[in-house]
């Protein structure tokens, strides 16, 4: 039953996956009055399908002067962490992978890993661009780290508990956007920025670095890295979902979704910036974090604390 | 070839050079660099084609006092380039175009040098002067001295011969026409 | 324990997105901070000056479209205008307004490439085909008068080629009625925006005096604060019968720079409104003689094109070939002056730098 369930997850979440490029895609051509993909099945419909299979054949290159097995290695790492979190996320009350009483902590935990693959693809390519990629990334990604952890304490203090099921529980009345208002908005920043995303996606800025961690992948380790990044766009948002938007809780429809309609919204988000906004720097990326944001986490901890202690 | 058998006495025809002399930049020139001036020419009726040219020693000193001077203020060196006369015992005429942006005037100086003879840089007078001696010296082979960076600039660091001399054929040397 | 640092060489280009072509840096770094760079250029030389030697005055008109290939129009002129001054010729006032409507509108869409790159280096995308969707209208209009999009061939000693078709006129006042708004809108998403202003404040600095003494010129020269624009300093065709400003910065960097060619694309548009007001019935081509053959002599014409001062200086040794044709090209002054710009800075200001000067290869190269 589990494996059926794992196998179902899995699939769907590739799926989505493959469809959020396209949506991608799409979104931003619209925003920039173009019409996007057209021409694969309706619309560009199987246009994910194509890139797929394009991606699947394609010439594999490892570059002569490159580590191999850390180069091919590393891809895999990046990948893996990305899936394993949707294991304790509840699409639903009752349709869930696993429920343990660590949850939150455990998708922290192993979403983190992914940063290995990062700077080890950065180190392994042996080429200057991806090394600077890597170099970004290593330290864009732990200082941001922090702050979403941090950033998410408060919500976690008013459910009292680390179980995504319990936090969801938790917001039957009133979802916990409403009370910390000023976490969402460092989580946003900082989910935003982990995924390096417009305006922080400096370890891949395409006109700085080439591409950079990823400058010398092609084919399938490519796909890897790209699936990686759209995986952890939705594993942020629905992170976000979980813990400041009541998960699936809604009326009428049924909770899954529910779930769908916010993920989808928080994904629109980001697409949405990428379209509007210009990049960072990246030493302003780094003050911003640890000048502004960590001080404010710091503050709405405090904050909380107090409040629920006094008033609670 | 047709080219090299054309009359190449632009030496400015036609036109009444004394008509120059009553150009404040003259006289001014003639008062300061008696020495220096070999010539006064320039196409009439256009104030900006005024065009004087000097001795090559001489060349930093004038370019230092024009551009010092706070009458005539040449800040503004606009361009710089070579000309290819291949019969002249000088062949080659440096030209220098000077502006000023604070007094909106123009003035062509031109000094001639021989093939292989160094010239002395104006880069202390005008920094942008590097690029445009480097672009000289690339496509045409004049020396600067006291350049800092005299490389080539537009052709690979290996080329042979430079382009803009009227003995290079224009389409460059091959297997048959490469001089030995 | 002290950590040894060891300068990283790094080699952007000629193959990189935002190198605008095919322009090489050598940068000298520290981790990201940039102690020395070198412009390495010439990977687009295709010998135009030789070439110039070999072909007749009037041959050599289509090559020009081909230096700053962007805009073409300004090259015309500049070519077109310094051998008229060899020849004395007449041009008709009525060419002379045609001369400035396109090259005005030339203008435009320079700095709408411009404006859509220098962007887009910066991480705003959507910037970029926003300008292109505005560009593409001038390229239709041009093409309505010249038959080509880009190289346009169009003016010719004396005069211009044709005269502007009938249809030109309604399209062309749509575009001016539509534009300033466009302009708004680009605005909108960066003049304000604080990515924008950290990315461009203060970045690649150049001061006034530094500006002039490495030959400065066009937006990059008056984005340090000195206004001068050859069209008001020393006009050419009808410019002095044209009411328009010149904008300025103060600080010399990238946003001041920016703000300049965006105020001249508001100015560009007041002067073809104008101009197309003013232009009179008549001639579109002078007396030009059948063969062209400018007496012996030399001249030196310069306009403002849309990178800056570009001039054309000419050699004639009476016949009908130029003796020598050296071209000044404002992109290749104005890359001298990066790595002065680029010093103490970081590989994203790199990016911004680059933009901020608006080069062309084809110019630089030649």
């Amino acid at each position: 039953m589990v494996l059926v369930k794992i196998i179902i997850i899995l699939g769907v979440i590739l799926l989505v996956v493959a469809y959020l490029t396209y949506l991608e895609r799409k979104v931003i051509a619209h925003l920039q009055v173009r019409i996007g993909p057209m021409r694969v099945g309706w619309h560009g419909l199987l246009q994910p399908i194509a890139d797929g299979l394009k991606l699947l054949v394609k010439e594999d290159i490892i570059p002569e002067k490159a580590d191999k097995w850390v180069f091919i290695l590393s891809p895999i790492i990046c990948l893996v962490p990305a899936f394993v979190v949707y294991a304790v996320i509840p699409f639903s009350q009752h349709f869930y992978l696993a429920n343990i009483n660590i949850g939150i902590l455990y998708i922290i935990s192993i979403s983190a890993l992914g940063v290995y693959g990062i700077v080890l693809a950065g180190w392994s390519s042996n080429s200057k661009y991806a090394l600077l990629g890597g170099f970004r990334s290593a330290a864009q990604m732990i200082s941001y780290e922090i702050f979403l952890g941090f950033s998410i304490i408060g919500p976690l203090m008013l459910a009292g508990s680390l179980n995504t099921l319990k936090i969801v529980e938790a917001q039957s009345g009133v979802w916990f956007i409403i009370y910390q208002p000023l976490a969402f908005a460092l989580y946003l920043i900082a989910g935003i920025a982990e995924t390096n995303r417009i305006p922080f996606d400096l370890p891949e800025a395409e006109t700085e670095l080439v591409a950079g961690f990823h400058t010398e992948y092609s084919g399938m380790k490519f796909a890897f890295f790209f699936l990686a990044e759209y995986a952890n766009m939705m594993v942020v948002s629905s992170m976000a979902v979980i813990l400041f938007l009541g998960g699936w809780k809604g009326p009428f429809l049924p909770g899954i979704v529910w779930f769908a309609i916010k993920v989808g919204a928080f994904l629109f988000l980001f697409i949405w910036l990428r379209g509007t906004l210009p990049r960072y720097r990246y030493d302003q990326l780094m003050r911003i974090g640890w000048k502004i944001m960590f001080p404010l986490c710091l503050l709405n901890i405090a904050l909380t604390g107090i409040i629920y202690y006094l008033f609670l | 070839m047709d080219e090299e058998k054309r009359a190449v006495e632009s030496e400015f025809a036609e036109g009444d050079h004394s008509l120059w002399e009553d150009n404040p930049i003259v006289k001014k020139l003639r008062e300061i660099f008696p020495e220096a001036i070999i010539s006064i020419s320039g196409l009439q009726p256009y104030p900006d084609e005024l065009t004087i040219k000097v001795k090559k020693e001489q060349i930093v000193k004038v370019c230092q006092f024009l551009k010092d001077d706070p009458h005539l203020a040449f800040n503004y060196l606009s361009d710089l380039c070579g000309v290819d006369y291949p019969e002249r015992e000088e062949r080659f005429e440096i030209v220098y175009h000077l502006y000023s942006i604070t007094k909106r005037h123009r003035l062509r100086l031109k000094v001639s040098v021989k093939d292989g003879e160094p010239l002395p840089s104006v880069i202390g007078v005008w920094q942008t002067a590097n690029w445009h001696e480097r672009e000289a010296y690339d496509l045409l082979g004049i020396p600067f001295e006291g350049h800092p960076d005299l490389r080539r600039i537009l052709l690979p660091e290996d080329w042979e011969g430079h382009p803009l001399r009227k003995e290079y054929p224009l389409m460059g040397y091959n297997s048959d026409t490469k001089p030995d | 324990m002290v950590l040894e640092t060891k300068e990283l060489l790094l080699n952007m280009g000629p193959q990189h997105p935002s190198t605008h072509g095919v322009l090489r840096l050598l940068l000298y770094l520290e981790g990201e901070t940039i102690v020395n760079s070198d412009p390495i250029i010439g990977y687009l030389h295709r010998g135009i000056e030789k070439l110039a030697e070999a072909k007749t005055y009037t041959q050599f008109i289509p090559i020009t479209d081909r230096l700053d290939y962007i805009a073409a129009f300004p090259n015309n002129l500049a070519y077109v205008q310094t051998v008229e001054k060899l020849m004395s010729l007449e041009v008709p006032l009525r060419a002379q307004y045609i001369r400035v409507i396109l090259t005005e509108l030339n203008r435009i869409a320079s700095h709408l490439v411009w404006l859509g790159t220098h962007a887009m280096d910066i991480g705003a995308i959507t910037v970029f085909l926003y300008c292109f969707r505005e560009r593409e209208i001038i390229l239709d209009l041009f093409e309505m008068v010249s038959g080509a999009r880009m190289t346009v061939n169009f003016f010719r000693f004396g005069g211009v080629a044709a005269d502007l078709p009938a249809e030109f006129y309604p399209k062309v006042k749509e575009f001016l009625d539509t534009f300033p708004a466009k302009i708004a809108d680009y605005e909108a998403l960066l003049t304000q925006n604080r990515i924008w202003l950290a990315r461009t404040k203060n970045v690649a600095v150049i001061s006034a005096e530094d500006g002039i003494n490495w030959g400065l010129s066009g937006p990059n020269l008056r984005g340090s604060g000195i206004k001068w624009d050859i069209r008001k300093a020393n006009p050419y065709a009808v410019y002095n019968k044209l009411d328009f400003e010149i904008p300025t910065g103060q600080m010399g960097d990238v946003y001041d720079r920016y703000m300049v060619r965006m105020e001249e694309m508001r100015q560009s548009t007041r002067i073809v409104h104008q101009a197309l007001a003013q232009m009179p019935d008549g001639e579109i081509k002078g007396k030009v003689p059948k063969i062209i053959k400018p007496p012996a002599g030399e001249a030196y014409s310069c306009i403002e094109s849309p990178k800056g001062e570009l001039g054309f200086y000419i050699v004639s040794d009476g016949s009908e070939k130029p003796y020598r044709v050296k071209i000044r090209a404002p992109s290749f002054v104005n890359l001298e002056a990066l790595p002065l710009m680029l010093k103490g800075g970081l590989i994203a200001d790199v990016i911004a730098a680059i933009g901020s000067i608006d080069i062309v290869l084809g110019e630089v190269d030649r």
